[in-house]
């Protein structure tokens, strides 16, 4: 099915190509309100990207592809991304993202069981004064720890309703 | 509580009260409790004082001040900003851009961070007073998509800019237009690279350039002159505005002018950033003294002086030689001054300012093995010996951390990094094998060591890295 994009969405890509004078430039601002809205970026979002910026479809694949914050998969209602570089691992950063895991029940780069989070690896977040710091989608947490993190998800928790995923009927059946 | 935002919703970031050693300039008033960061408040402060004097004076002034002032580029290379100006080409007649690299993305560089957030108008105003200096046609600012809140903070700024005739159409009530766009990248650290962060605001995967042809400044945005320059050096556009080029100069040491924020990371009792006029201070103080040393019980094994892709420094290691002017040197890690070329005469460098601490709670080798991991991730991918040498070398740290490595496995490592530096089309070849030979050359005991280790105990082991 072809993509449909919002009101606000098709908008939103109508003012930001403005912006440049040759309307590819526009395609990271356009790929940020597309995930935010939708969550992922779908094939058939990308070839409506491509189709409003008048260029190939994989130009827009090789774009997505590329940068690590874009993402064709979905992801958990809330998004954990906890750094991975040197002085945050000084300070403890594997030891925060373990926390994370075990608050969640769940591995890293997926879907947690209860549907509330993806926790995933970032890299170097430009906060090594607070070490070991991590986002929580837009939100970033400084000096974290084990403690601090287990109260953390306790709120992500309370605020964010489970949504576990049904079994996939192929499972089910057998 | 003050923030750049009246978003109840937008983070604050703690302030510092000064260090007696820092001489605060660009941080005068982001650091300053009673600033919150808008318009009104920067007015208040004499802000968008020196865009109106700067409109005084010729284009041509401008840059001479610059160029006067000696104020090298703050992003990592300590290229002199004035020169980087005079290389621009207008033979083409092709309009001139300018592009502000807010990708802040060297690991242990926490400073521009700070700047955007409380005290945006101060990057504006340094901005289009560079952009009415190079007669820019256009300016954007490429922030990282780490830093949200500073993508919004920056566009209500302009908004708020805008309406105050400081951006956009005829500034100041002159012919001079130019509008300021924020530009939000993706995550890529190749993105920090002037070519590869150009690519990307075309629209494309981030592939550095070769230069030459490419140099920005003759084939840019859109192949026109393009001018790139760091979040901090802009901002100290401003200042040499306000008290002329040759005053600047005064500040720091010749060659060495204005201030630095030095940002402290990694085994410290009080990480942070300082402002300090460069030359007038050492790593031994910035670790010592403002930093407040190392944590109780630990000693010293290793510093990282301009972000983790400088070469490391070695406790307990001579640099000894002969600076530019002629004056021999035998420095400690603690004696080396904090400017651009003590670090480079020391054998590495003072890169974007970051200088990370390692002690000796950690094993060295995993130390590297995490640096490795963060190069291998942001390779482009577009030369061969840094896309396959960057994930070779990250295994073989890998195995040697996790078991399995050999003996011979140091020389290996070492000889990857050799054949990666000087053979890619931008600097992430350096900046992927500078750590490695610089690790694997001062730490050559611990590398082998490696191969003897216990795997099983390792995998055990409570504290990790990789």
């Amino acid at each position: 099915m072809p993509f449909e994009p919002s009101s606000e969405l098709a908008a939103y890509a109508e003012k930001v190509v403005q912006r440049y004078p040759e309307r590819r430039s526009a395609i990271m601002m356009i790929l940020h309100a597309l995930q935010r809205e939708q969550g992922r970026i779908s094939l058939e979002a990308q070839e409506w990207v491509a189709d409003f910026l008048e260029i190939a479809p994989i130009k827009v694949r090789e774009v997505v592809s590329f940068y690590p914050f874009y993402r064709e998969h979905p992801v958990g209602k809330r998004h954990i991304r906890v750094c991975r570089t040197l002085s945050c691992a000084l300070n403890g950063g594997y030891a925060v993202c373990d926390s994370f895991k075990q608050a969640f029940e769940t591995g890293l780069d997926e879907i947690s069981p209860d549907g509330r989070v993806t926790i995933e690896f970032a890299e170097c977040l430009a906060s090594c004064g607070t070490a070991p710091v991590a986002l929580v989608d837009d939100d970033l947490h400084e000096n974290l720890t084990p403690e601090k993190v287990r109260e953390l998800c306790e709120s992500i928790k309370a605020e964010t309703p489970a949504a576990p995923r049904p079994e996939p009927a192929g499972e089910t059946a057998e | 509580m003050s923030r750049a935002n009246g978003d109840a919703t937008m983070p604050t970031f703690s302030k510092s009260a000064p260090h007696p050693k820092e001489r605060r300039i660009i941080l005068a008033n982001a650091e300053d409790p009673d600033f919150d960061g808008t318009l009104e408040a920067y007015e208040g402060r004499g802000g968008y004082g020196e865009l109106k004097k700067a409109f005084g004076m010729t284009p041509e002034d401008v840059c001479k001040e610059v160029l006067d002032s000696g104020v090298r580029g703050r992003g990592g290379a300590g290229f002199p900003a004035g020169m980087k100006w005079k290389f621009l080409d207008r033979r083409s007649g092709k309009p001139v851009y300018l592009i502000c690299n807010a990708d802040e993305s060297e690991p242990g560089t926490f400073k521009d961070r700070q700047i955007i957030h409380k005290d945006p108008h101060q990057l504006i105003e340094g901005m289009m007073i560079t952009a009415f200096a190079i007669q820019a046609k256009q300016a954007y600012i490429y922030i990282r998509e780490e830093m949200p809140y500073g993508a919004r903070i920056l566009d209500e700024a302009i908004e708020a800019a805008r309406a105050k005739g400081y951006v956009g159409d005829n500034i100041l009530g002159s012919d001079y237009s130019c509008d300021l766009v924020v530009h939000r990248g993706a995550a890529a650290y190749i993105c920090g690279e002037e070519t590869g962060l150009i690519e990307s605001l075309e629209g494309k995967r981030a592939y550095p350039r070769i230069k030459p042809p490419y140099f920005p400044a003759a084939l840019g945005l859109y192949m026109c002159p393009t001018i790139v320059n760091n979040v901090e050096t802009l901002c100290n556009v401003k200042h040499i505005v306000a008290m002329g080029g040759g005053e600047f100069a005064k500040i720091g040491t010749t060659g060495n002018t204005g201030t630095r924020i030095w940002c402290l990371s990694g085994h410290v009792q009080k990480p942070g950033y300082f402002e300090l006029e460069c030359g007038k201070a050492t790593y031994g103080e910035l670790i010592n003294d403002l930093g407040g040393g190392l944590l109780p019980g630990r000693k010293l094994q290793a510093v990282i002086p301009g972000g983790s892709s400088a070469k490391v420094l070695r406790a307990g290691e001579r640099f000894t030689g002969k600076l530019r002017s002629g004056e021999a040197f035998d420095w400690g890690i603690d004696d080396i001054p904090l400017d651009f070329d003590s670090p480079m005469a020391a054998g590495s460098m003072s890169g974007s300012g970051a200088v990370i601490v390692v002690d000796d709670s950690v094993n060295i080798v995993e130390v590297l093995a995490n640096i490795n991991a963060f190069y291998a991730h942001e390779s482009c991918g577009q030369c061969t010996p840094c896309r396959e040498g960057s994930l070779w070398m990250k295994k073989i740290t890998g195995r040697m951390v996790s078991g399995g490595a050999r003996r011979e496995d140091a020389a290996l490592l070492a000889s990857i990094g050799d054949q990666i530096a000087g053979r890619t089309i931008c600097a992430h070849g350096e900046a992927c094998a500078w750590p490695t030979q610089s690790f694997v050359a001062k730490f050559r005991d611990e590398f082998e060591a490696a191969a003897e280790r216990n795997p099983d105990e390792w995998k055990n082991r409570e504290f990790r890295l990789v």
